[in-house]
């Protein structure tokens, strides 16, 4: 029987920096300028500011003390945490360490490549290590996260068009409507027109309606495989046959990578291009939302129309190409997240090719376990129950019959399973195919113990929706603020993104 | 798993024995069982081929140092490279804050249980735009130029209109960013990116030229105070009212640490601001520590144009206590696909702590007082270059931490320079000469807080004995 944690959350009733302080108080000092210098250092009338900012004013320690309090009311995977489709990893500290250093920290994107050629190898190493993974030619780390991997895709696949001149023509992109959010919309900001294919009752979309979709106009299709539900697509061989047959280029996003890697090669597969996401797969953290990395690969077909710099080898030495008439130009500034790639070599490097395989197995293995241990609490249903073959690393189910029967929701369990110092897992990317969906994602981090611990939570949860529903429907109570009321969000009148919007509003609520 | 692999440290479940107690669990004979849904035909046939596994700590650590050090560092020699990522000094407690694990790990949790890290958040947004004098600050984009793209976007979506002027002596790395943001004009809403002449006196926007262009087709005029070559816009407040008065959207694009001594954009007339947040407290990791900042007043009109994450304060369920949550999300990517505005994902939010601890630390003394140390410092390095036989300073006087400084008169290529520099220690200016700006040999220098009067006569000194 697994005991159940005594949580409390740290709660310090934290005002806002803002409201801290005092006038004249100072938490860093800078070198008075040299009056000797003999620099005239007179701003235009124009330019002058003549306002006071209104930041706070604190000492270095209170500074310090307000952060540490704030980071002490984050949760932040501090208990288990199984968030579904982000693949939690340990972040070693051995790569946070090495990346804090200023040979990386303190260089310069424009240093001499002759000064950088540390970073370069490695750059260059981990490419060769994802190509060994994908089967594809070339990879680029521009892109500063999965989303911009996607957009990486759309702008490749507009260079490609437009240097046959058929990009008038081809101006669709095919995706699933399963598909995660950034790559219909990545591809509808580049300028294509999406068509989203909508799913059978086997979990994906049918060769038909693929077949049906891809033509003359289409310039890619995008897809994700496994899906969010843990249903691998048996088709996506024909799939990619199908829509090179139309001459499409194809897509694979490899966010779900992990119940795969080491078994599947993108280009063996057939397709053009892939990405992987550093911050899930490899090991980097993502830090609450970014810094983040798309690694973005492709064939030698489509490496002229990568944005430019590419790192590469002439003899010993690593130099970065930048001259690339045919490249789709840049998608972000100078050439990516570099502590990000840093820290995912040292995941590759760390855990080699054996330890990548056998992280896959204990990924997909562990997700049936909890498969079968959710399986036995009553109210959760799966995703795609006439499915019975076994999911891959994540499977999505459903709190719909518990909601039926008790009016508790999706939300309301998450919230109350932080109360147990388990973090809040993911529901689903929109739209919600499944109703009261939660996705818990086991990965290779957590012990059998943790996964445990998380299902013994959950069916304590379960069980107070139906004893003490309102306890459940209130929560957390245990966290360091209770539930956020959520109607100011969507009114204009009440939102305030910054401190500046909240006291005017406070004070127009007043008048 | 054969009992002769020893457990991973990153693995829980690697330990001897467990993938098979959970295999027995799950009723399944092996391992390949689980992947019943992949055809045999599907498994890749090429061997994993990658280099050999470094399982122990002590391995690793030795691998990323013998390359890490193969680098030469701005902390090891002195640097006066900037152009879109610039090294200031950065404040010890930032990097405590943000490696804190609950910080710097991947989950992300509830507006309740990750409340800290949610106020962290409001407060960079909020600090901010103290010194924007703005009140809507969205949490960063990936970089800067990211952030023009999707402000140009939204001014296009904004006023319907698809041409957006920008000055010619723009940053090529932004430029091109920001092309790609407007795509080729082949495809559907395609924005027309016109270039804004600029005068090769001041450096400034040619106020006719925008005149001219200035028609009812454009949707924004944007432009850099500080701009890209280090000048400041002097006539900003005369472009963005040209600019309202033609219908069009003003966007600047701002260096958050002039605003301690220079005026807050959102008070001459700038609707929608970007800007850097890496000078806020982010090592220039080798341009890996960029994000982008858009900020602009609090109307509905601009809120729903936004394409990413904005925090709002709101109640919780016990009276008089505030929490933090996503304002206007439903209009993102995440709610609404490819009908969203534009797109988001994983960016660059860490980043918005280290602003906001950075922000906190300074207040408005510590900007203000870091405002005049940069320009009493950039204008010394500016007197010390010029005084050196054939270097000549192109708008002396007229900017903030950089300048363009012209070699032509020593008869040398500034890549022959800044090669000798470098091996006396020193990493010169970016050049411009490949740039086609028609100033010839010419680099674009950086200084900052960072420079003390020794390190910019040793500049100096050494610039004199190379170009002998």
């Amino acid at each position: 029987m697994t005991r159940l944690p005594q949580f409390h959350a740290a709660k310090w009733d934290e005002p806002l920096v803002m409201e801290l302080g005092r006038p004249g108080a100072r938490g860093q000092l800078f070198t008075l300028p040299d009056p000797e210098s003999g620099v005239d250092t007179a701003l235009p009338e124009a330019l002058l500011r003549s306002d006071r900012p209104a930041l706070p004013e604190l000492t270095e320690f209170e500074v310090q003390r307000h952060y540490l309090h704030l980071s002490q009311m984050t949760l932040g995977m501090m208990g288990v945490s199984l968030f579904g489709t982000c693949t939690m990893k340990y972040n070693s500290k051995t790569s946070e360490f090495a990346t804090l250093r200023p040979e990386l920290a303190e260089l310069h994107p424009y240093q001499h490549p002759e000064t950088l050629q540390g970073v370069l190898e490695i750059m260059h190493d981990l490419d060769a290590i994802l190509r060994a993974l994908s089967g594809m030619d070339q990879f680029i780390f521009q892109a500063g996260g999965g989303a911009d991997a996607a957009y990486t895709m759309a702008a490749v696949a507009r260079a490609y068009w437009q240097d046959r001149g058929m990009l008038h023509q081809r101006t669709e992109m095919v995706t699933s409507i399963q598909a995660h959010p950034c790559n219909p919309a990545t591809a509808a900001s580049a300028g294509f027109t999406v068509i989203n294919l909508p799913l059978e009752e086997n979990g994906y979309p049918s060769l038909e309606a693929l077949k049906a979709a891809v033509s003359e106009r289409t310039a890619l299709i995008m897809i994700n495989n496994p899906d969010d539900m843990g249903i691998y697509n048996p088709e996506i061989r024909e799939w990619v046959r199908v829509a090179k047959e139309a001459g499409a280029l194809c897509f694979y996003d490899h966010a779900n990578f992990n119940g795969v890697m080491g078994k599947l090669s993108a280009r063996e597969l057939g397709f053009d291009a892939c990405m992987f996401m550093l911050h899930k797969t490899f090991g980097a953290p993502k830090a609450g939302g970014g810094p983040a990395v798309g690694a973005y690969g492709c064939s030698a077909e489509l490496a002229p129309y990568l944005p430019a710099p590419i790192i590469a080898k002439s003899g010993e030495t690593y130099v970065l190409d930048e001259d690339r008439p045919k490249s789709c130009g840049k998608i972000r500034e100078f050439w990516g997240n570099v502590p990000q790639v840093v820290k995912a070599y040292a995941w590759a490097r760390g855990m080699g090719a054996e330890g990548i395989n056998l992280a896959s197995d204990i990924s997909v293995v562990a997700n049936n376990y909890m498969d079968k241990k959710l399986g036995e609490i009553s109210g959760l249903a799966r995703s795609n129950p006439e499915i019975s073959l076994r999911r891959m690393e994540m499977t999505r189910w459903s709190l719909q019959p518990l909601y039926e029967e008790t009016g508790v929701d999706t939300f309301a369990v998450a919230n109350r399973m932080a109360d147990y110092g388990i973090d809040p897992y993911w529901m689903s990317h929109e739209p919600w195919l499944v109703p009261q969906p939660f996705t818990p994602e086991a990965g290779e981090l957590w012990s059998k113990e943790d996964i445990d611990l998380w299902i013994a939570v959950l069916a304590k949860v379960v069980e107070e929706a139906r004893e003490t529903p309102e306890l459940v429907k209130t929560a957390p109570h245990n966290q360091p603020i209770a539930q956020v009321k959520g109607e100011v969000f969507d009114d204009p009148s009440r939102w305030a993104m910054t401190w500046r919007a909240y006291q005017r509003k406070r004070a127009a609520a007043k008048a | 798993m054969a009992a002769s692999v020893r457990a991973h440290p990153w693995m829980g479940s690697s330990a001897p024995g467990v993938i098979e107690d959970m295999l027995r669990e799950i009723g399944a004979a092996s391992v390949a069982e689980v992947f019943e849904q992949i055809p045999q035909d599907h498994f890749r046939k090429s061997l994993l081929n990658l280099p050999p596994q470094l399982g122990s700590e002590i391995e690793l650590k030795r691998d990323l140092l013998s390359k890490l050090k193969k680098n030469k560092s701005c902390e090891d020699n002195l640097n006066f490279l900037g152009a879109g990522v610039w090294q200031h000094h950065v404040p010890a407690i930032v990097d405590e804050i943000i490696g804190r694990t609950e910080f710097a790990t991947n989950v992300w949790g509830s507006y309740q249980s990750d409340h800290g890290r949610n106020q962290a958040w409001f407060e960079f947004a909020s600090q901010l735009g103290a010194l924007l004098n703005l009140d809507v600050v969205q949490l960063p984009v990936y970089s800067w130029g990211c952030a023009i793209g999707h402000a140009a976007r939204m001014a296009a979506r904004l006023t319907g209109r698809r041409k957006i002027l920008v000055p010619q002596f723009m940053d090529p790395e932004r430029l091109s960013v920001l092309h790609s943001y407007c795509q080729p004009l082949e495809l559907a809403g395609a924005i027309e990116i016109i270039c804004l002449a600029n005068s090769t006196h001041t450096g400034q926007i040619d106020l006719a030229d925008l005149i001219a262009k200035l028609g009812p087709d454009v949707a924004a005029v944007y432009f850099e105070n500080p701009a890209y070559l280090g000048n400041f816009e002097a006539n900003a407040a005369e472009i963005a009212r040209l600019a309202r008065a033609a219908g069009a959207e003003t966007i600047v694009g701002v260096d958050p640490l002039s605003l301690g001594i220079v005026k807050a954009p959102g008070d001459y007339g700038a609707d929608i601001v970007t800007g850097p947040v890496q000078p806020l407290g982010v090592h220039m990791n080798c341009g890996g520590g960029v994000g982008g900042f858009i900020a602009t007043r609090d109307e509905e009109r601009y809120v729903r144009e936004y394409n990413g994450f904005l925090v709002s304060i709101a109640e919780t369920l016990t009276p008089g206590q505030f929490g933090f949550g996503l304002a206007s999300s439903h209009q993102n990517s995440y709610g609404s696909r490819e009908h969203g505005k534009d797109w988001t994902g994983n960016s660059t939010y860490l980043w918005a702590i280290a602003g906001a601890v950075y922000m906190s630390l300074l207040g408005p003394e510590g900007f203000a007082e870091l405002g005049r140390l940069i320009l009493a410092r950039a204008r010394l390095a500016e007197k010390l270059l010029a005084e050196i036989e054939g270097v000549e300073i192109l708008w002396p006087a007229s900017g903030f931490k950089e300048f363009v400084v012209r070699f032509d008169g020593t008869g040398q290529t500034v890549a022959e320079i800044n090669a000798r520099l470098r091996a006396k220690g020193i990493f010169g200016g970016k050049d411009l000469s490949g740039e086609g700006l028609g100033f010839g040999q010419s680099a674009l220098f950086c200084v900052t807080e960072i420079h003390t009067t020794t390190d910019l006569l040793r500049l100096a000194d050494t610039l004199k004995e190379v170009l002998k």
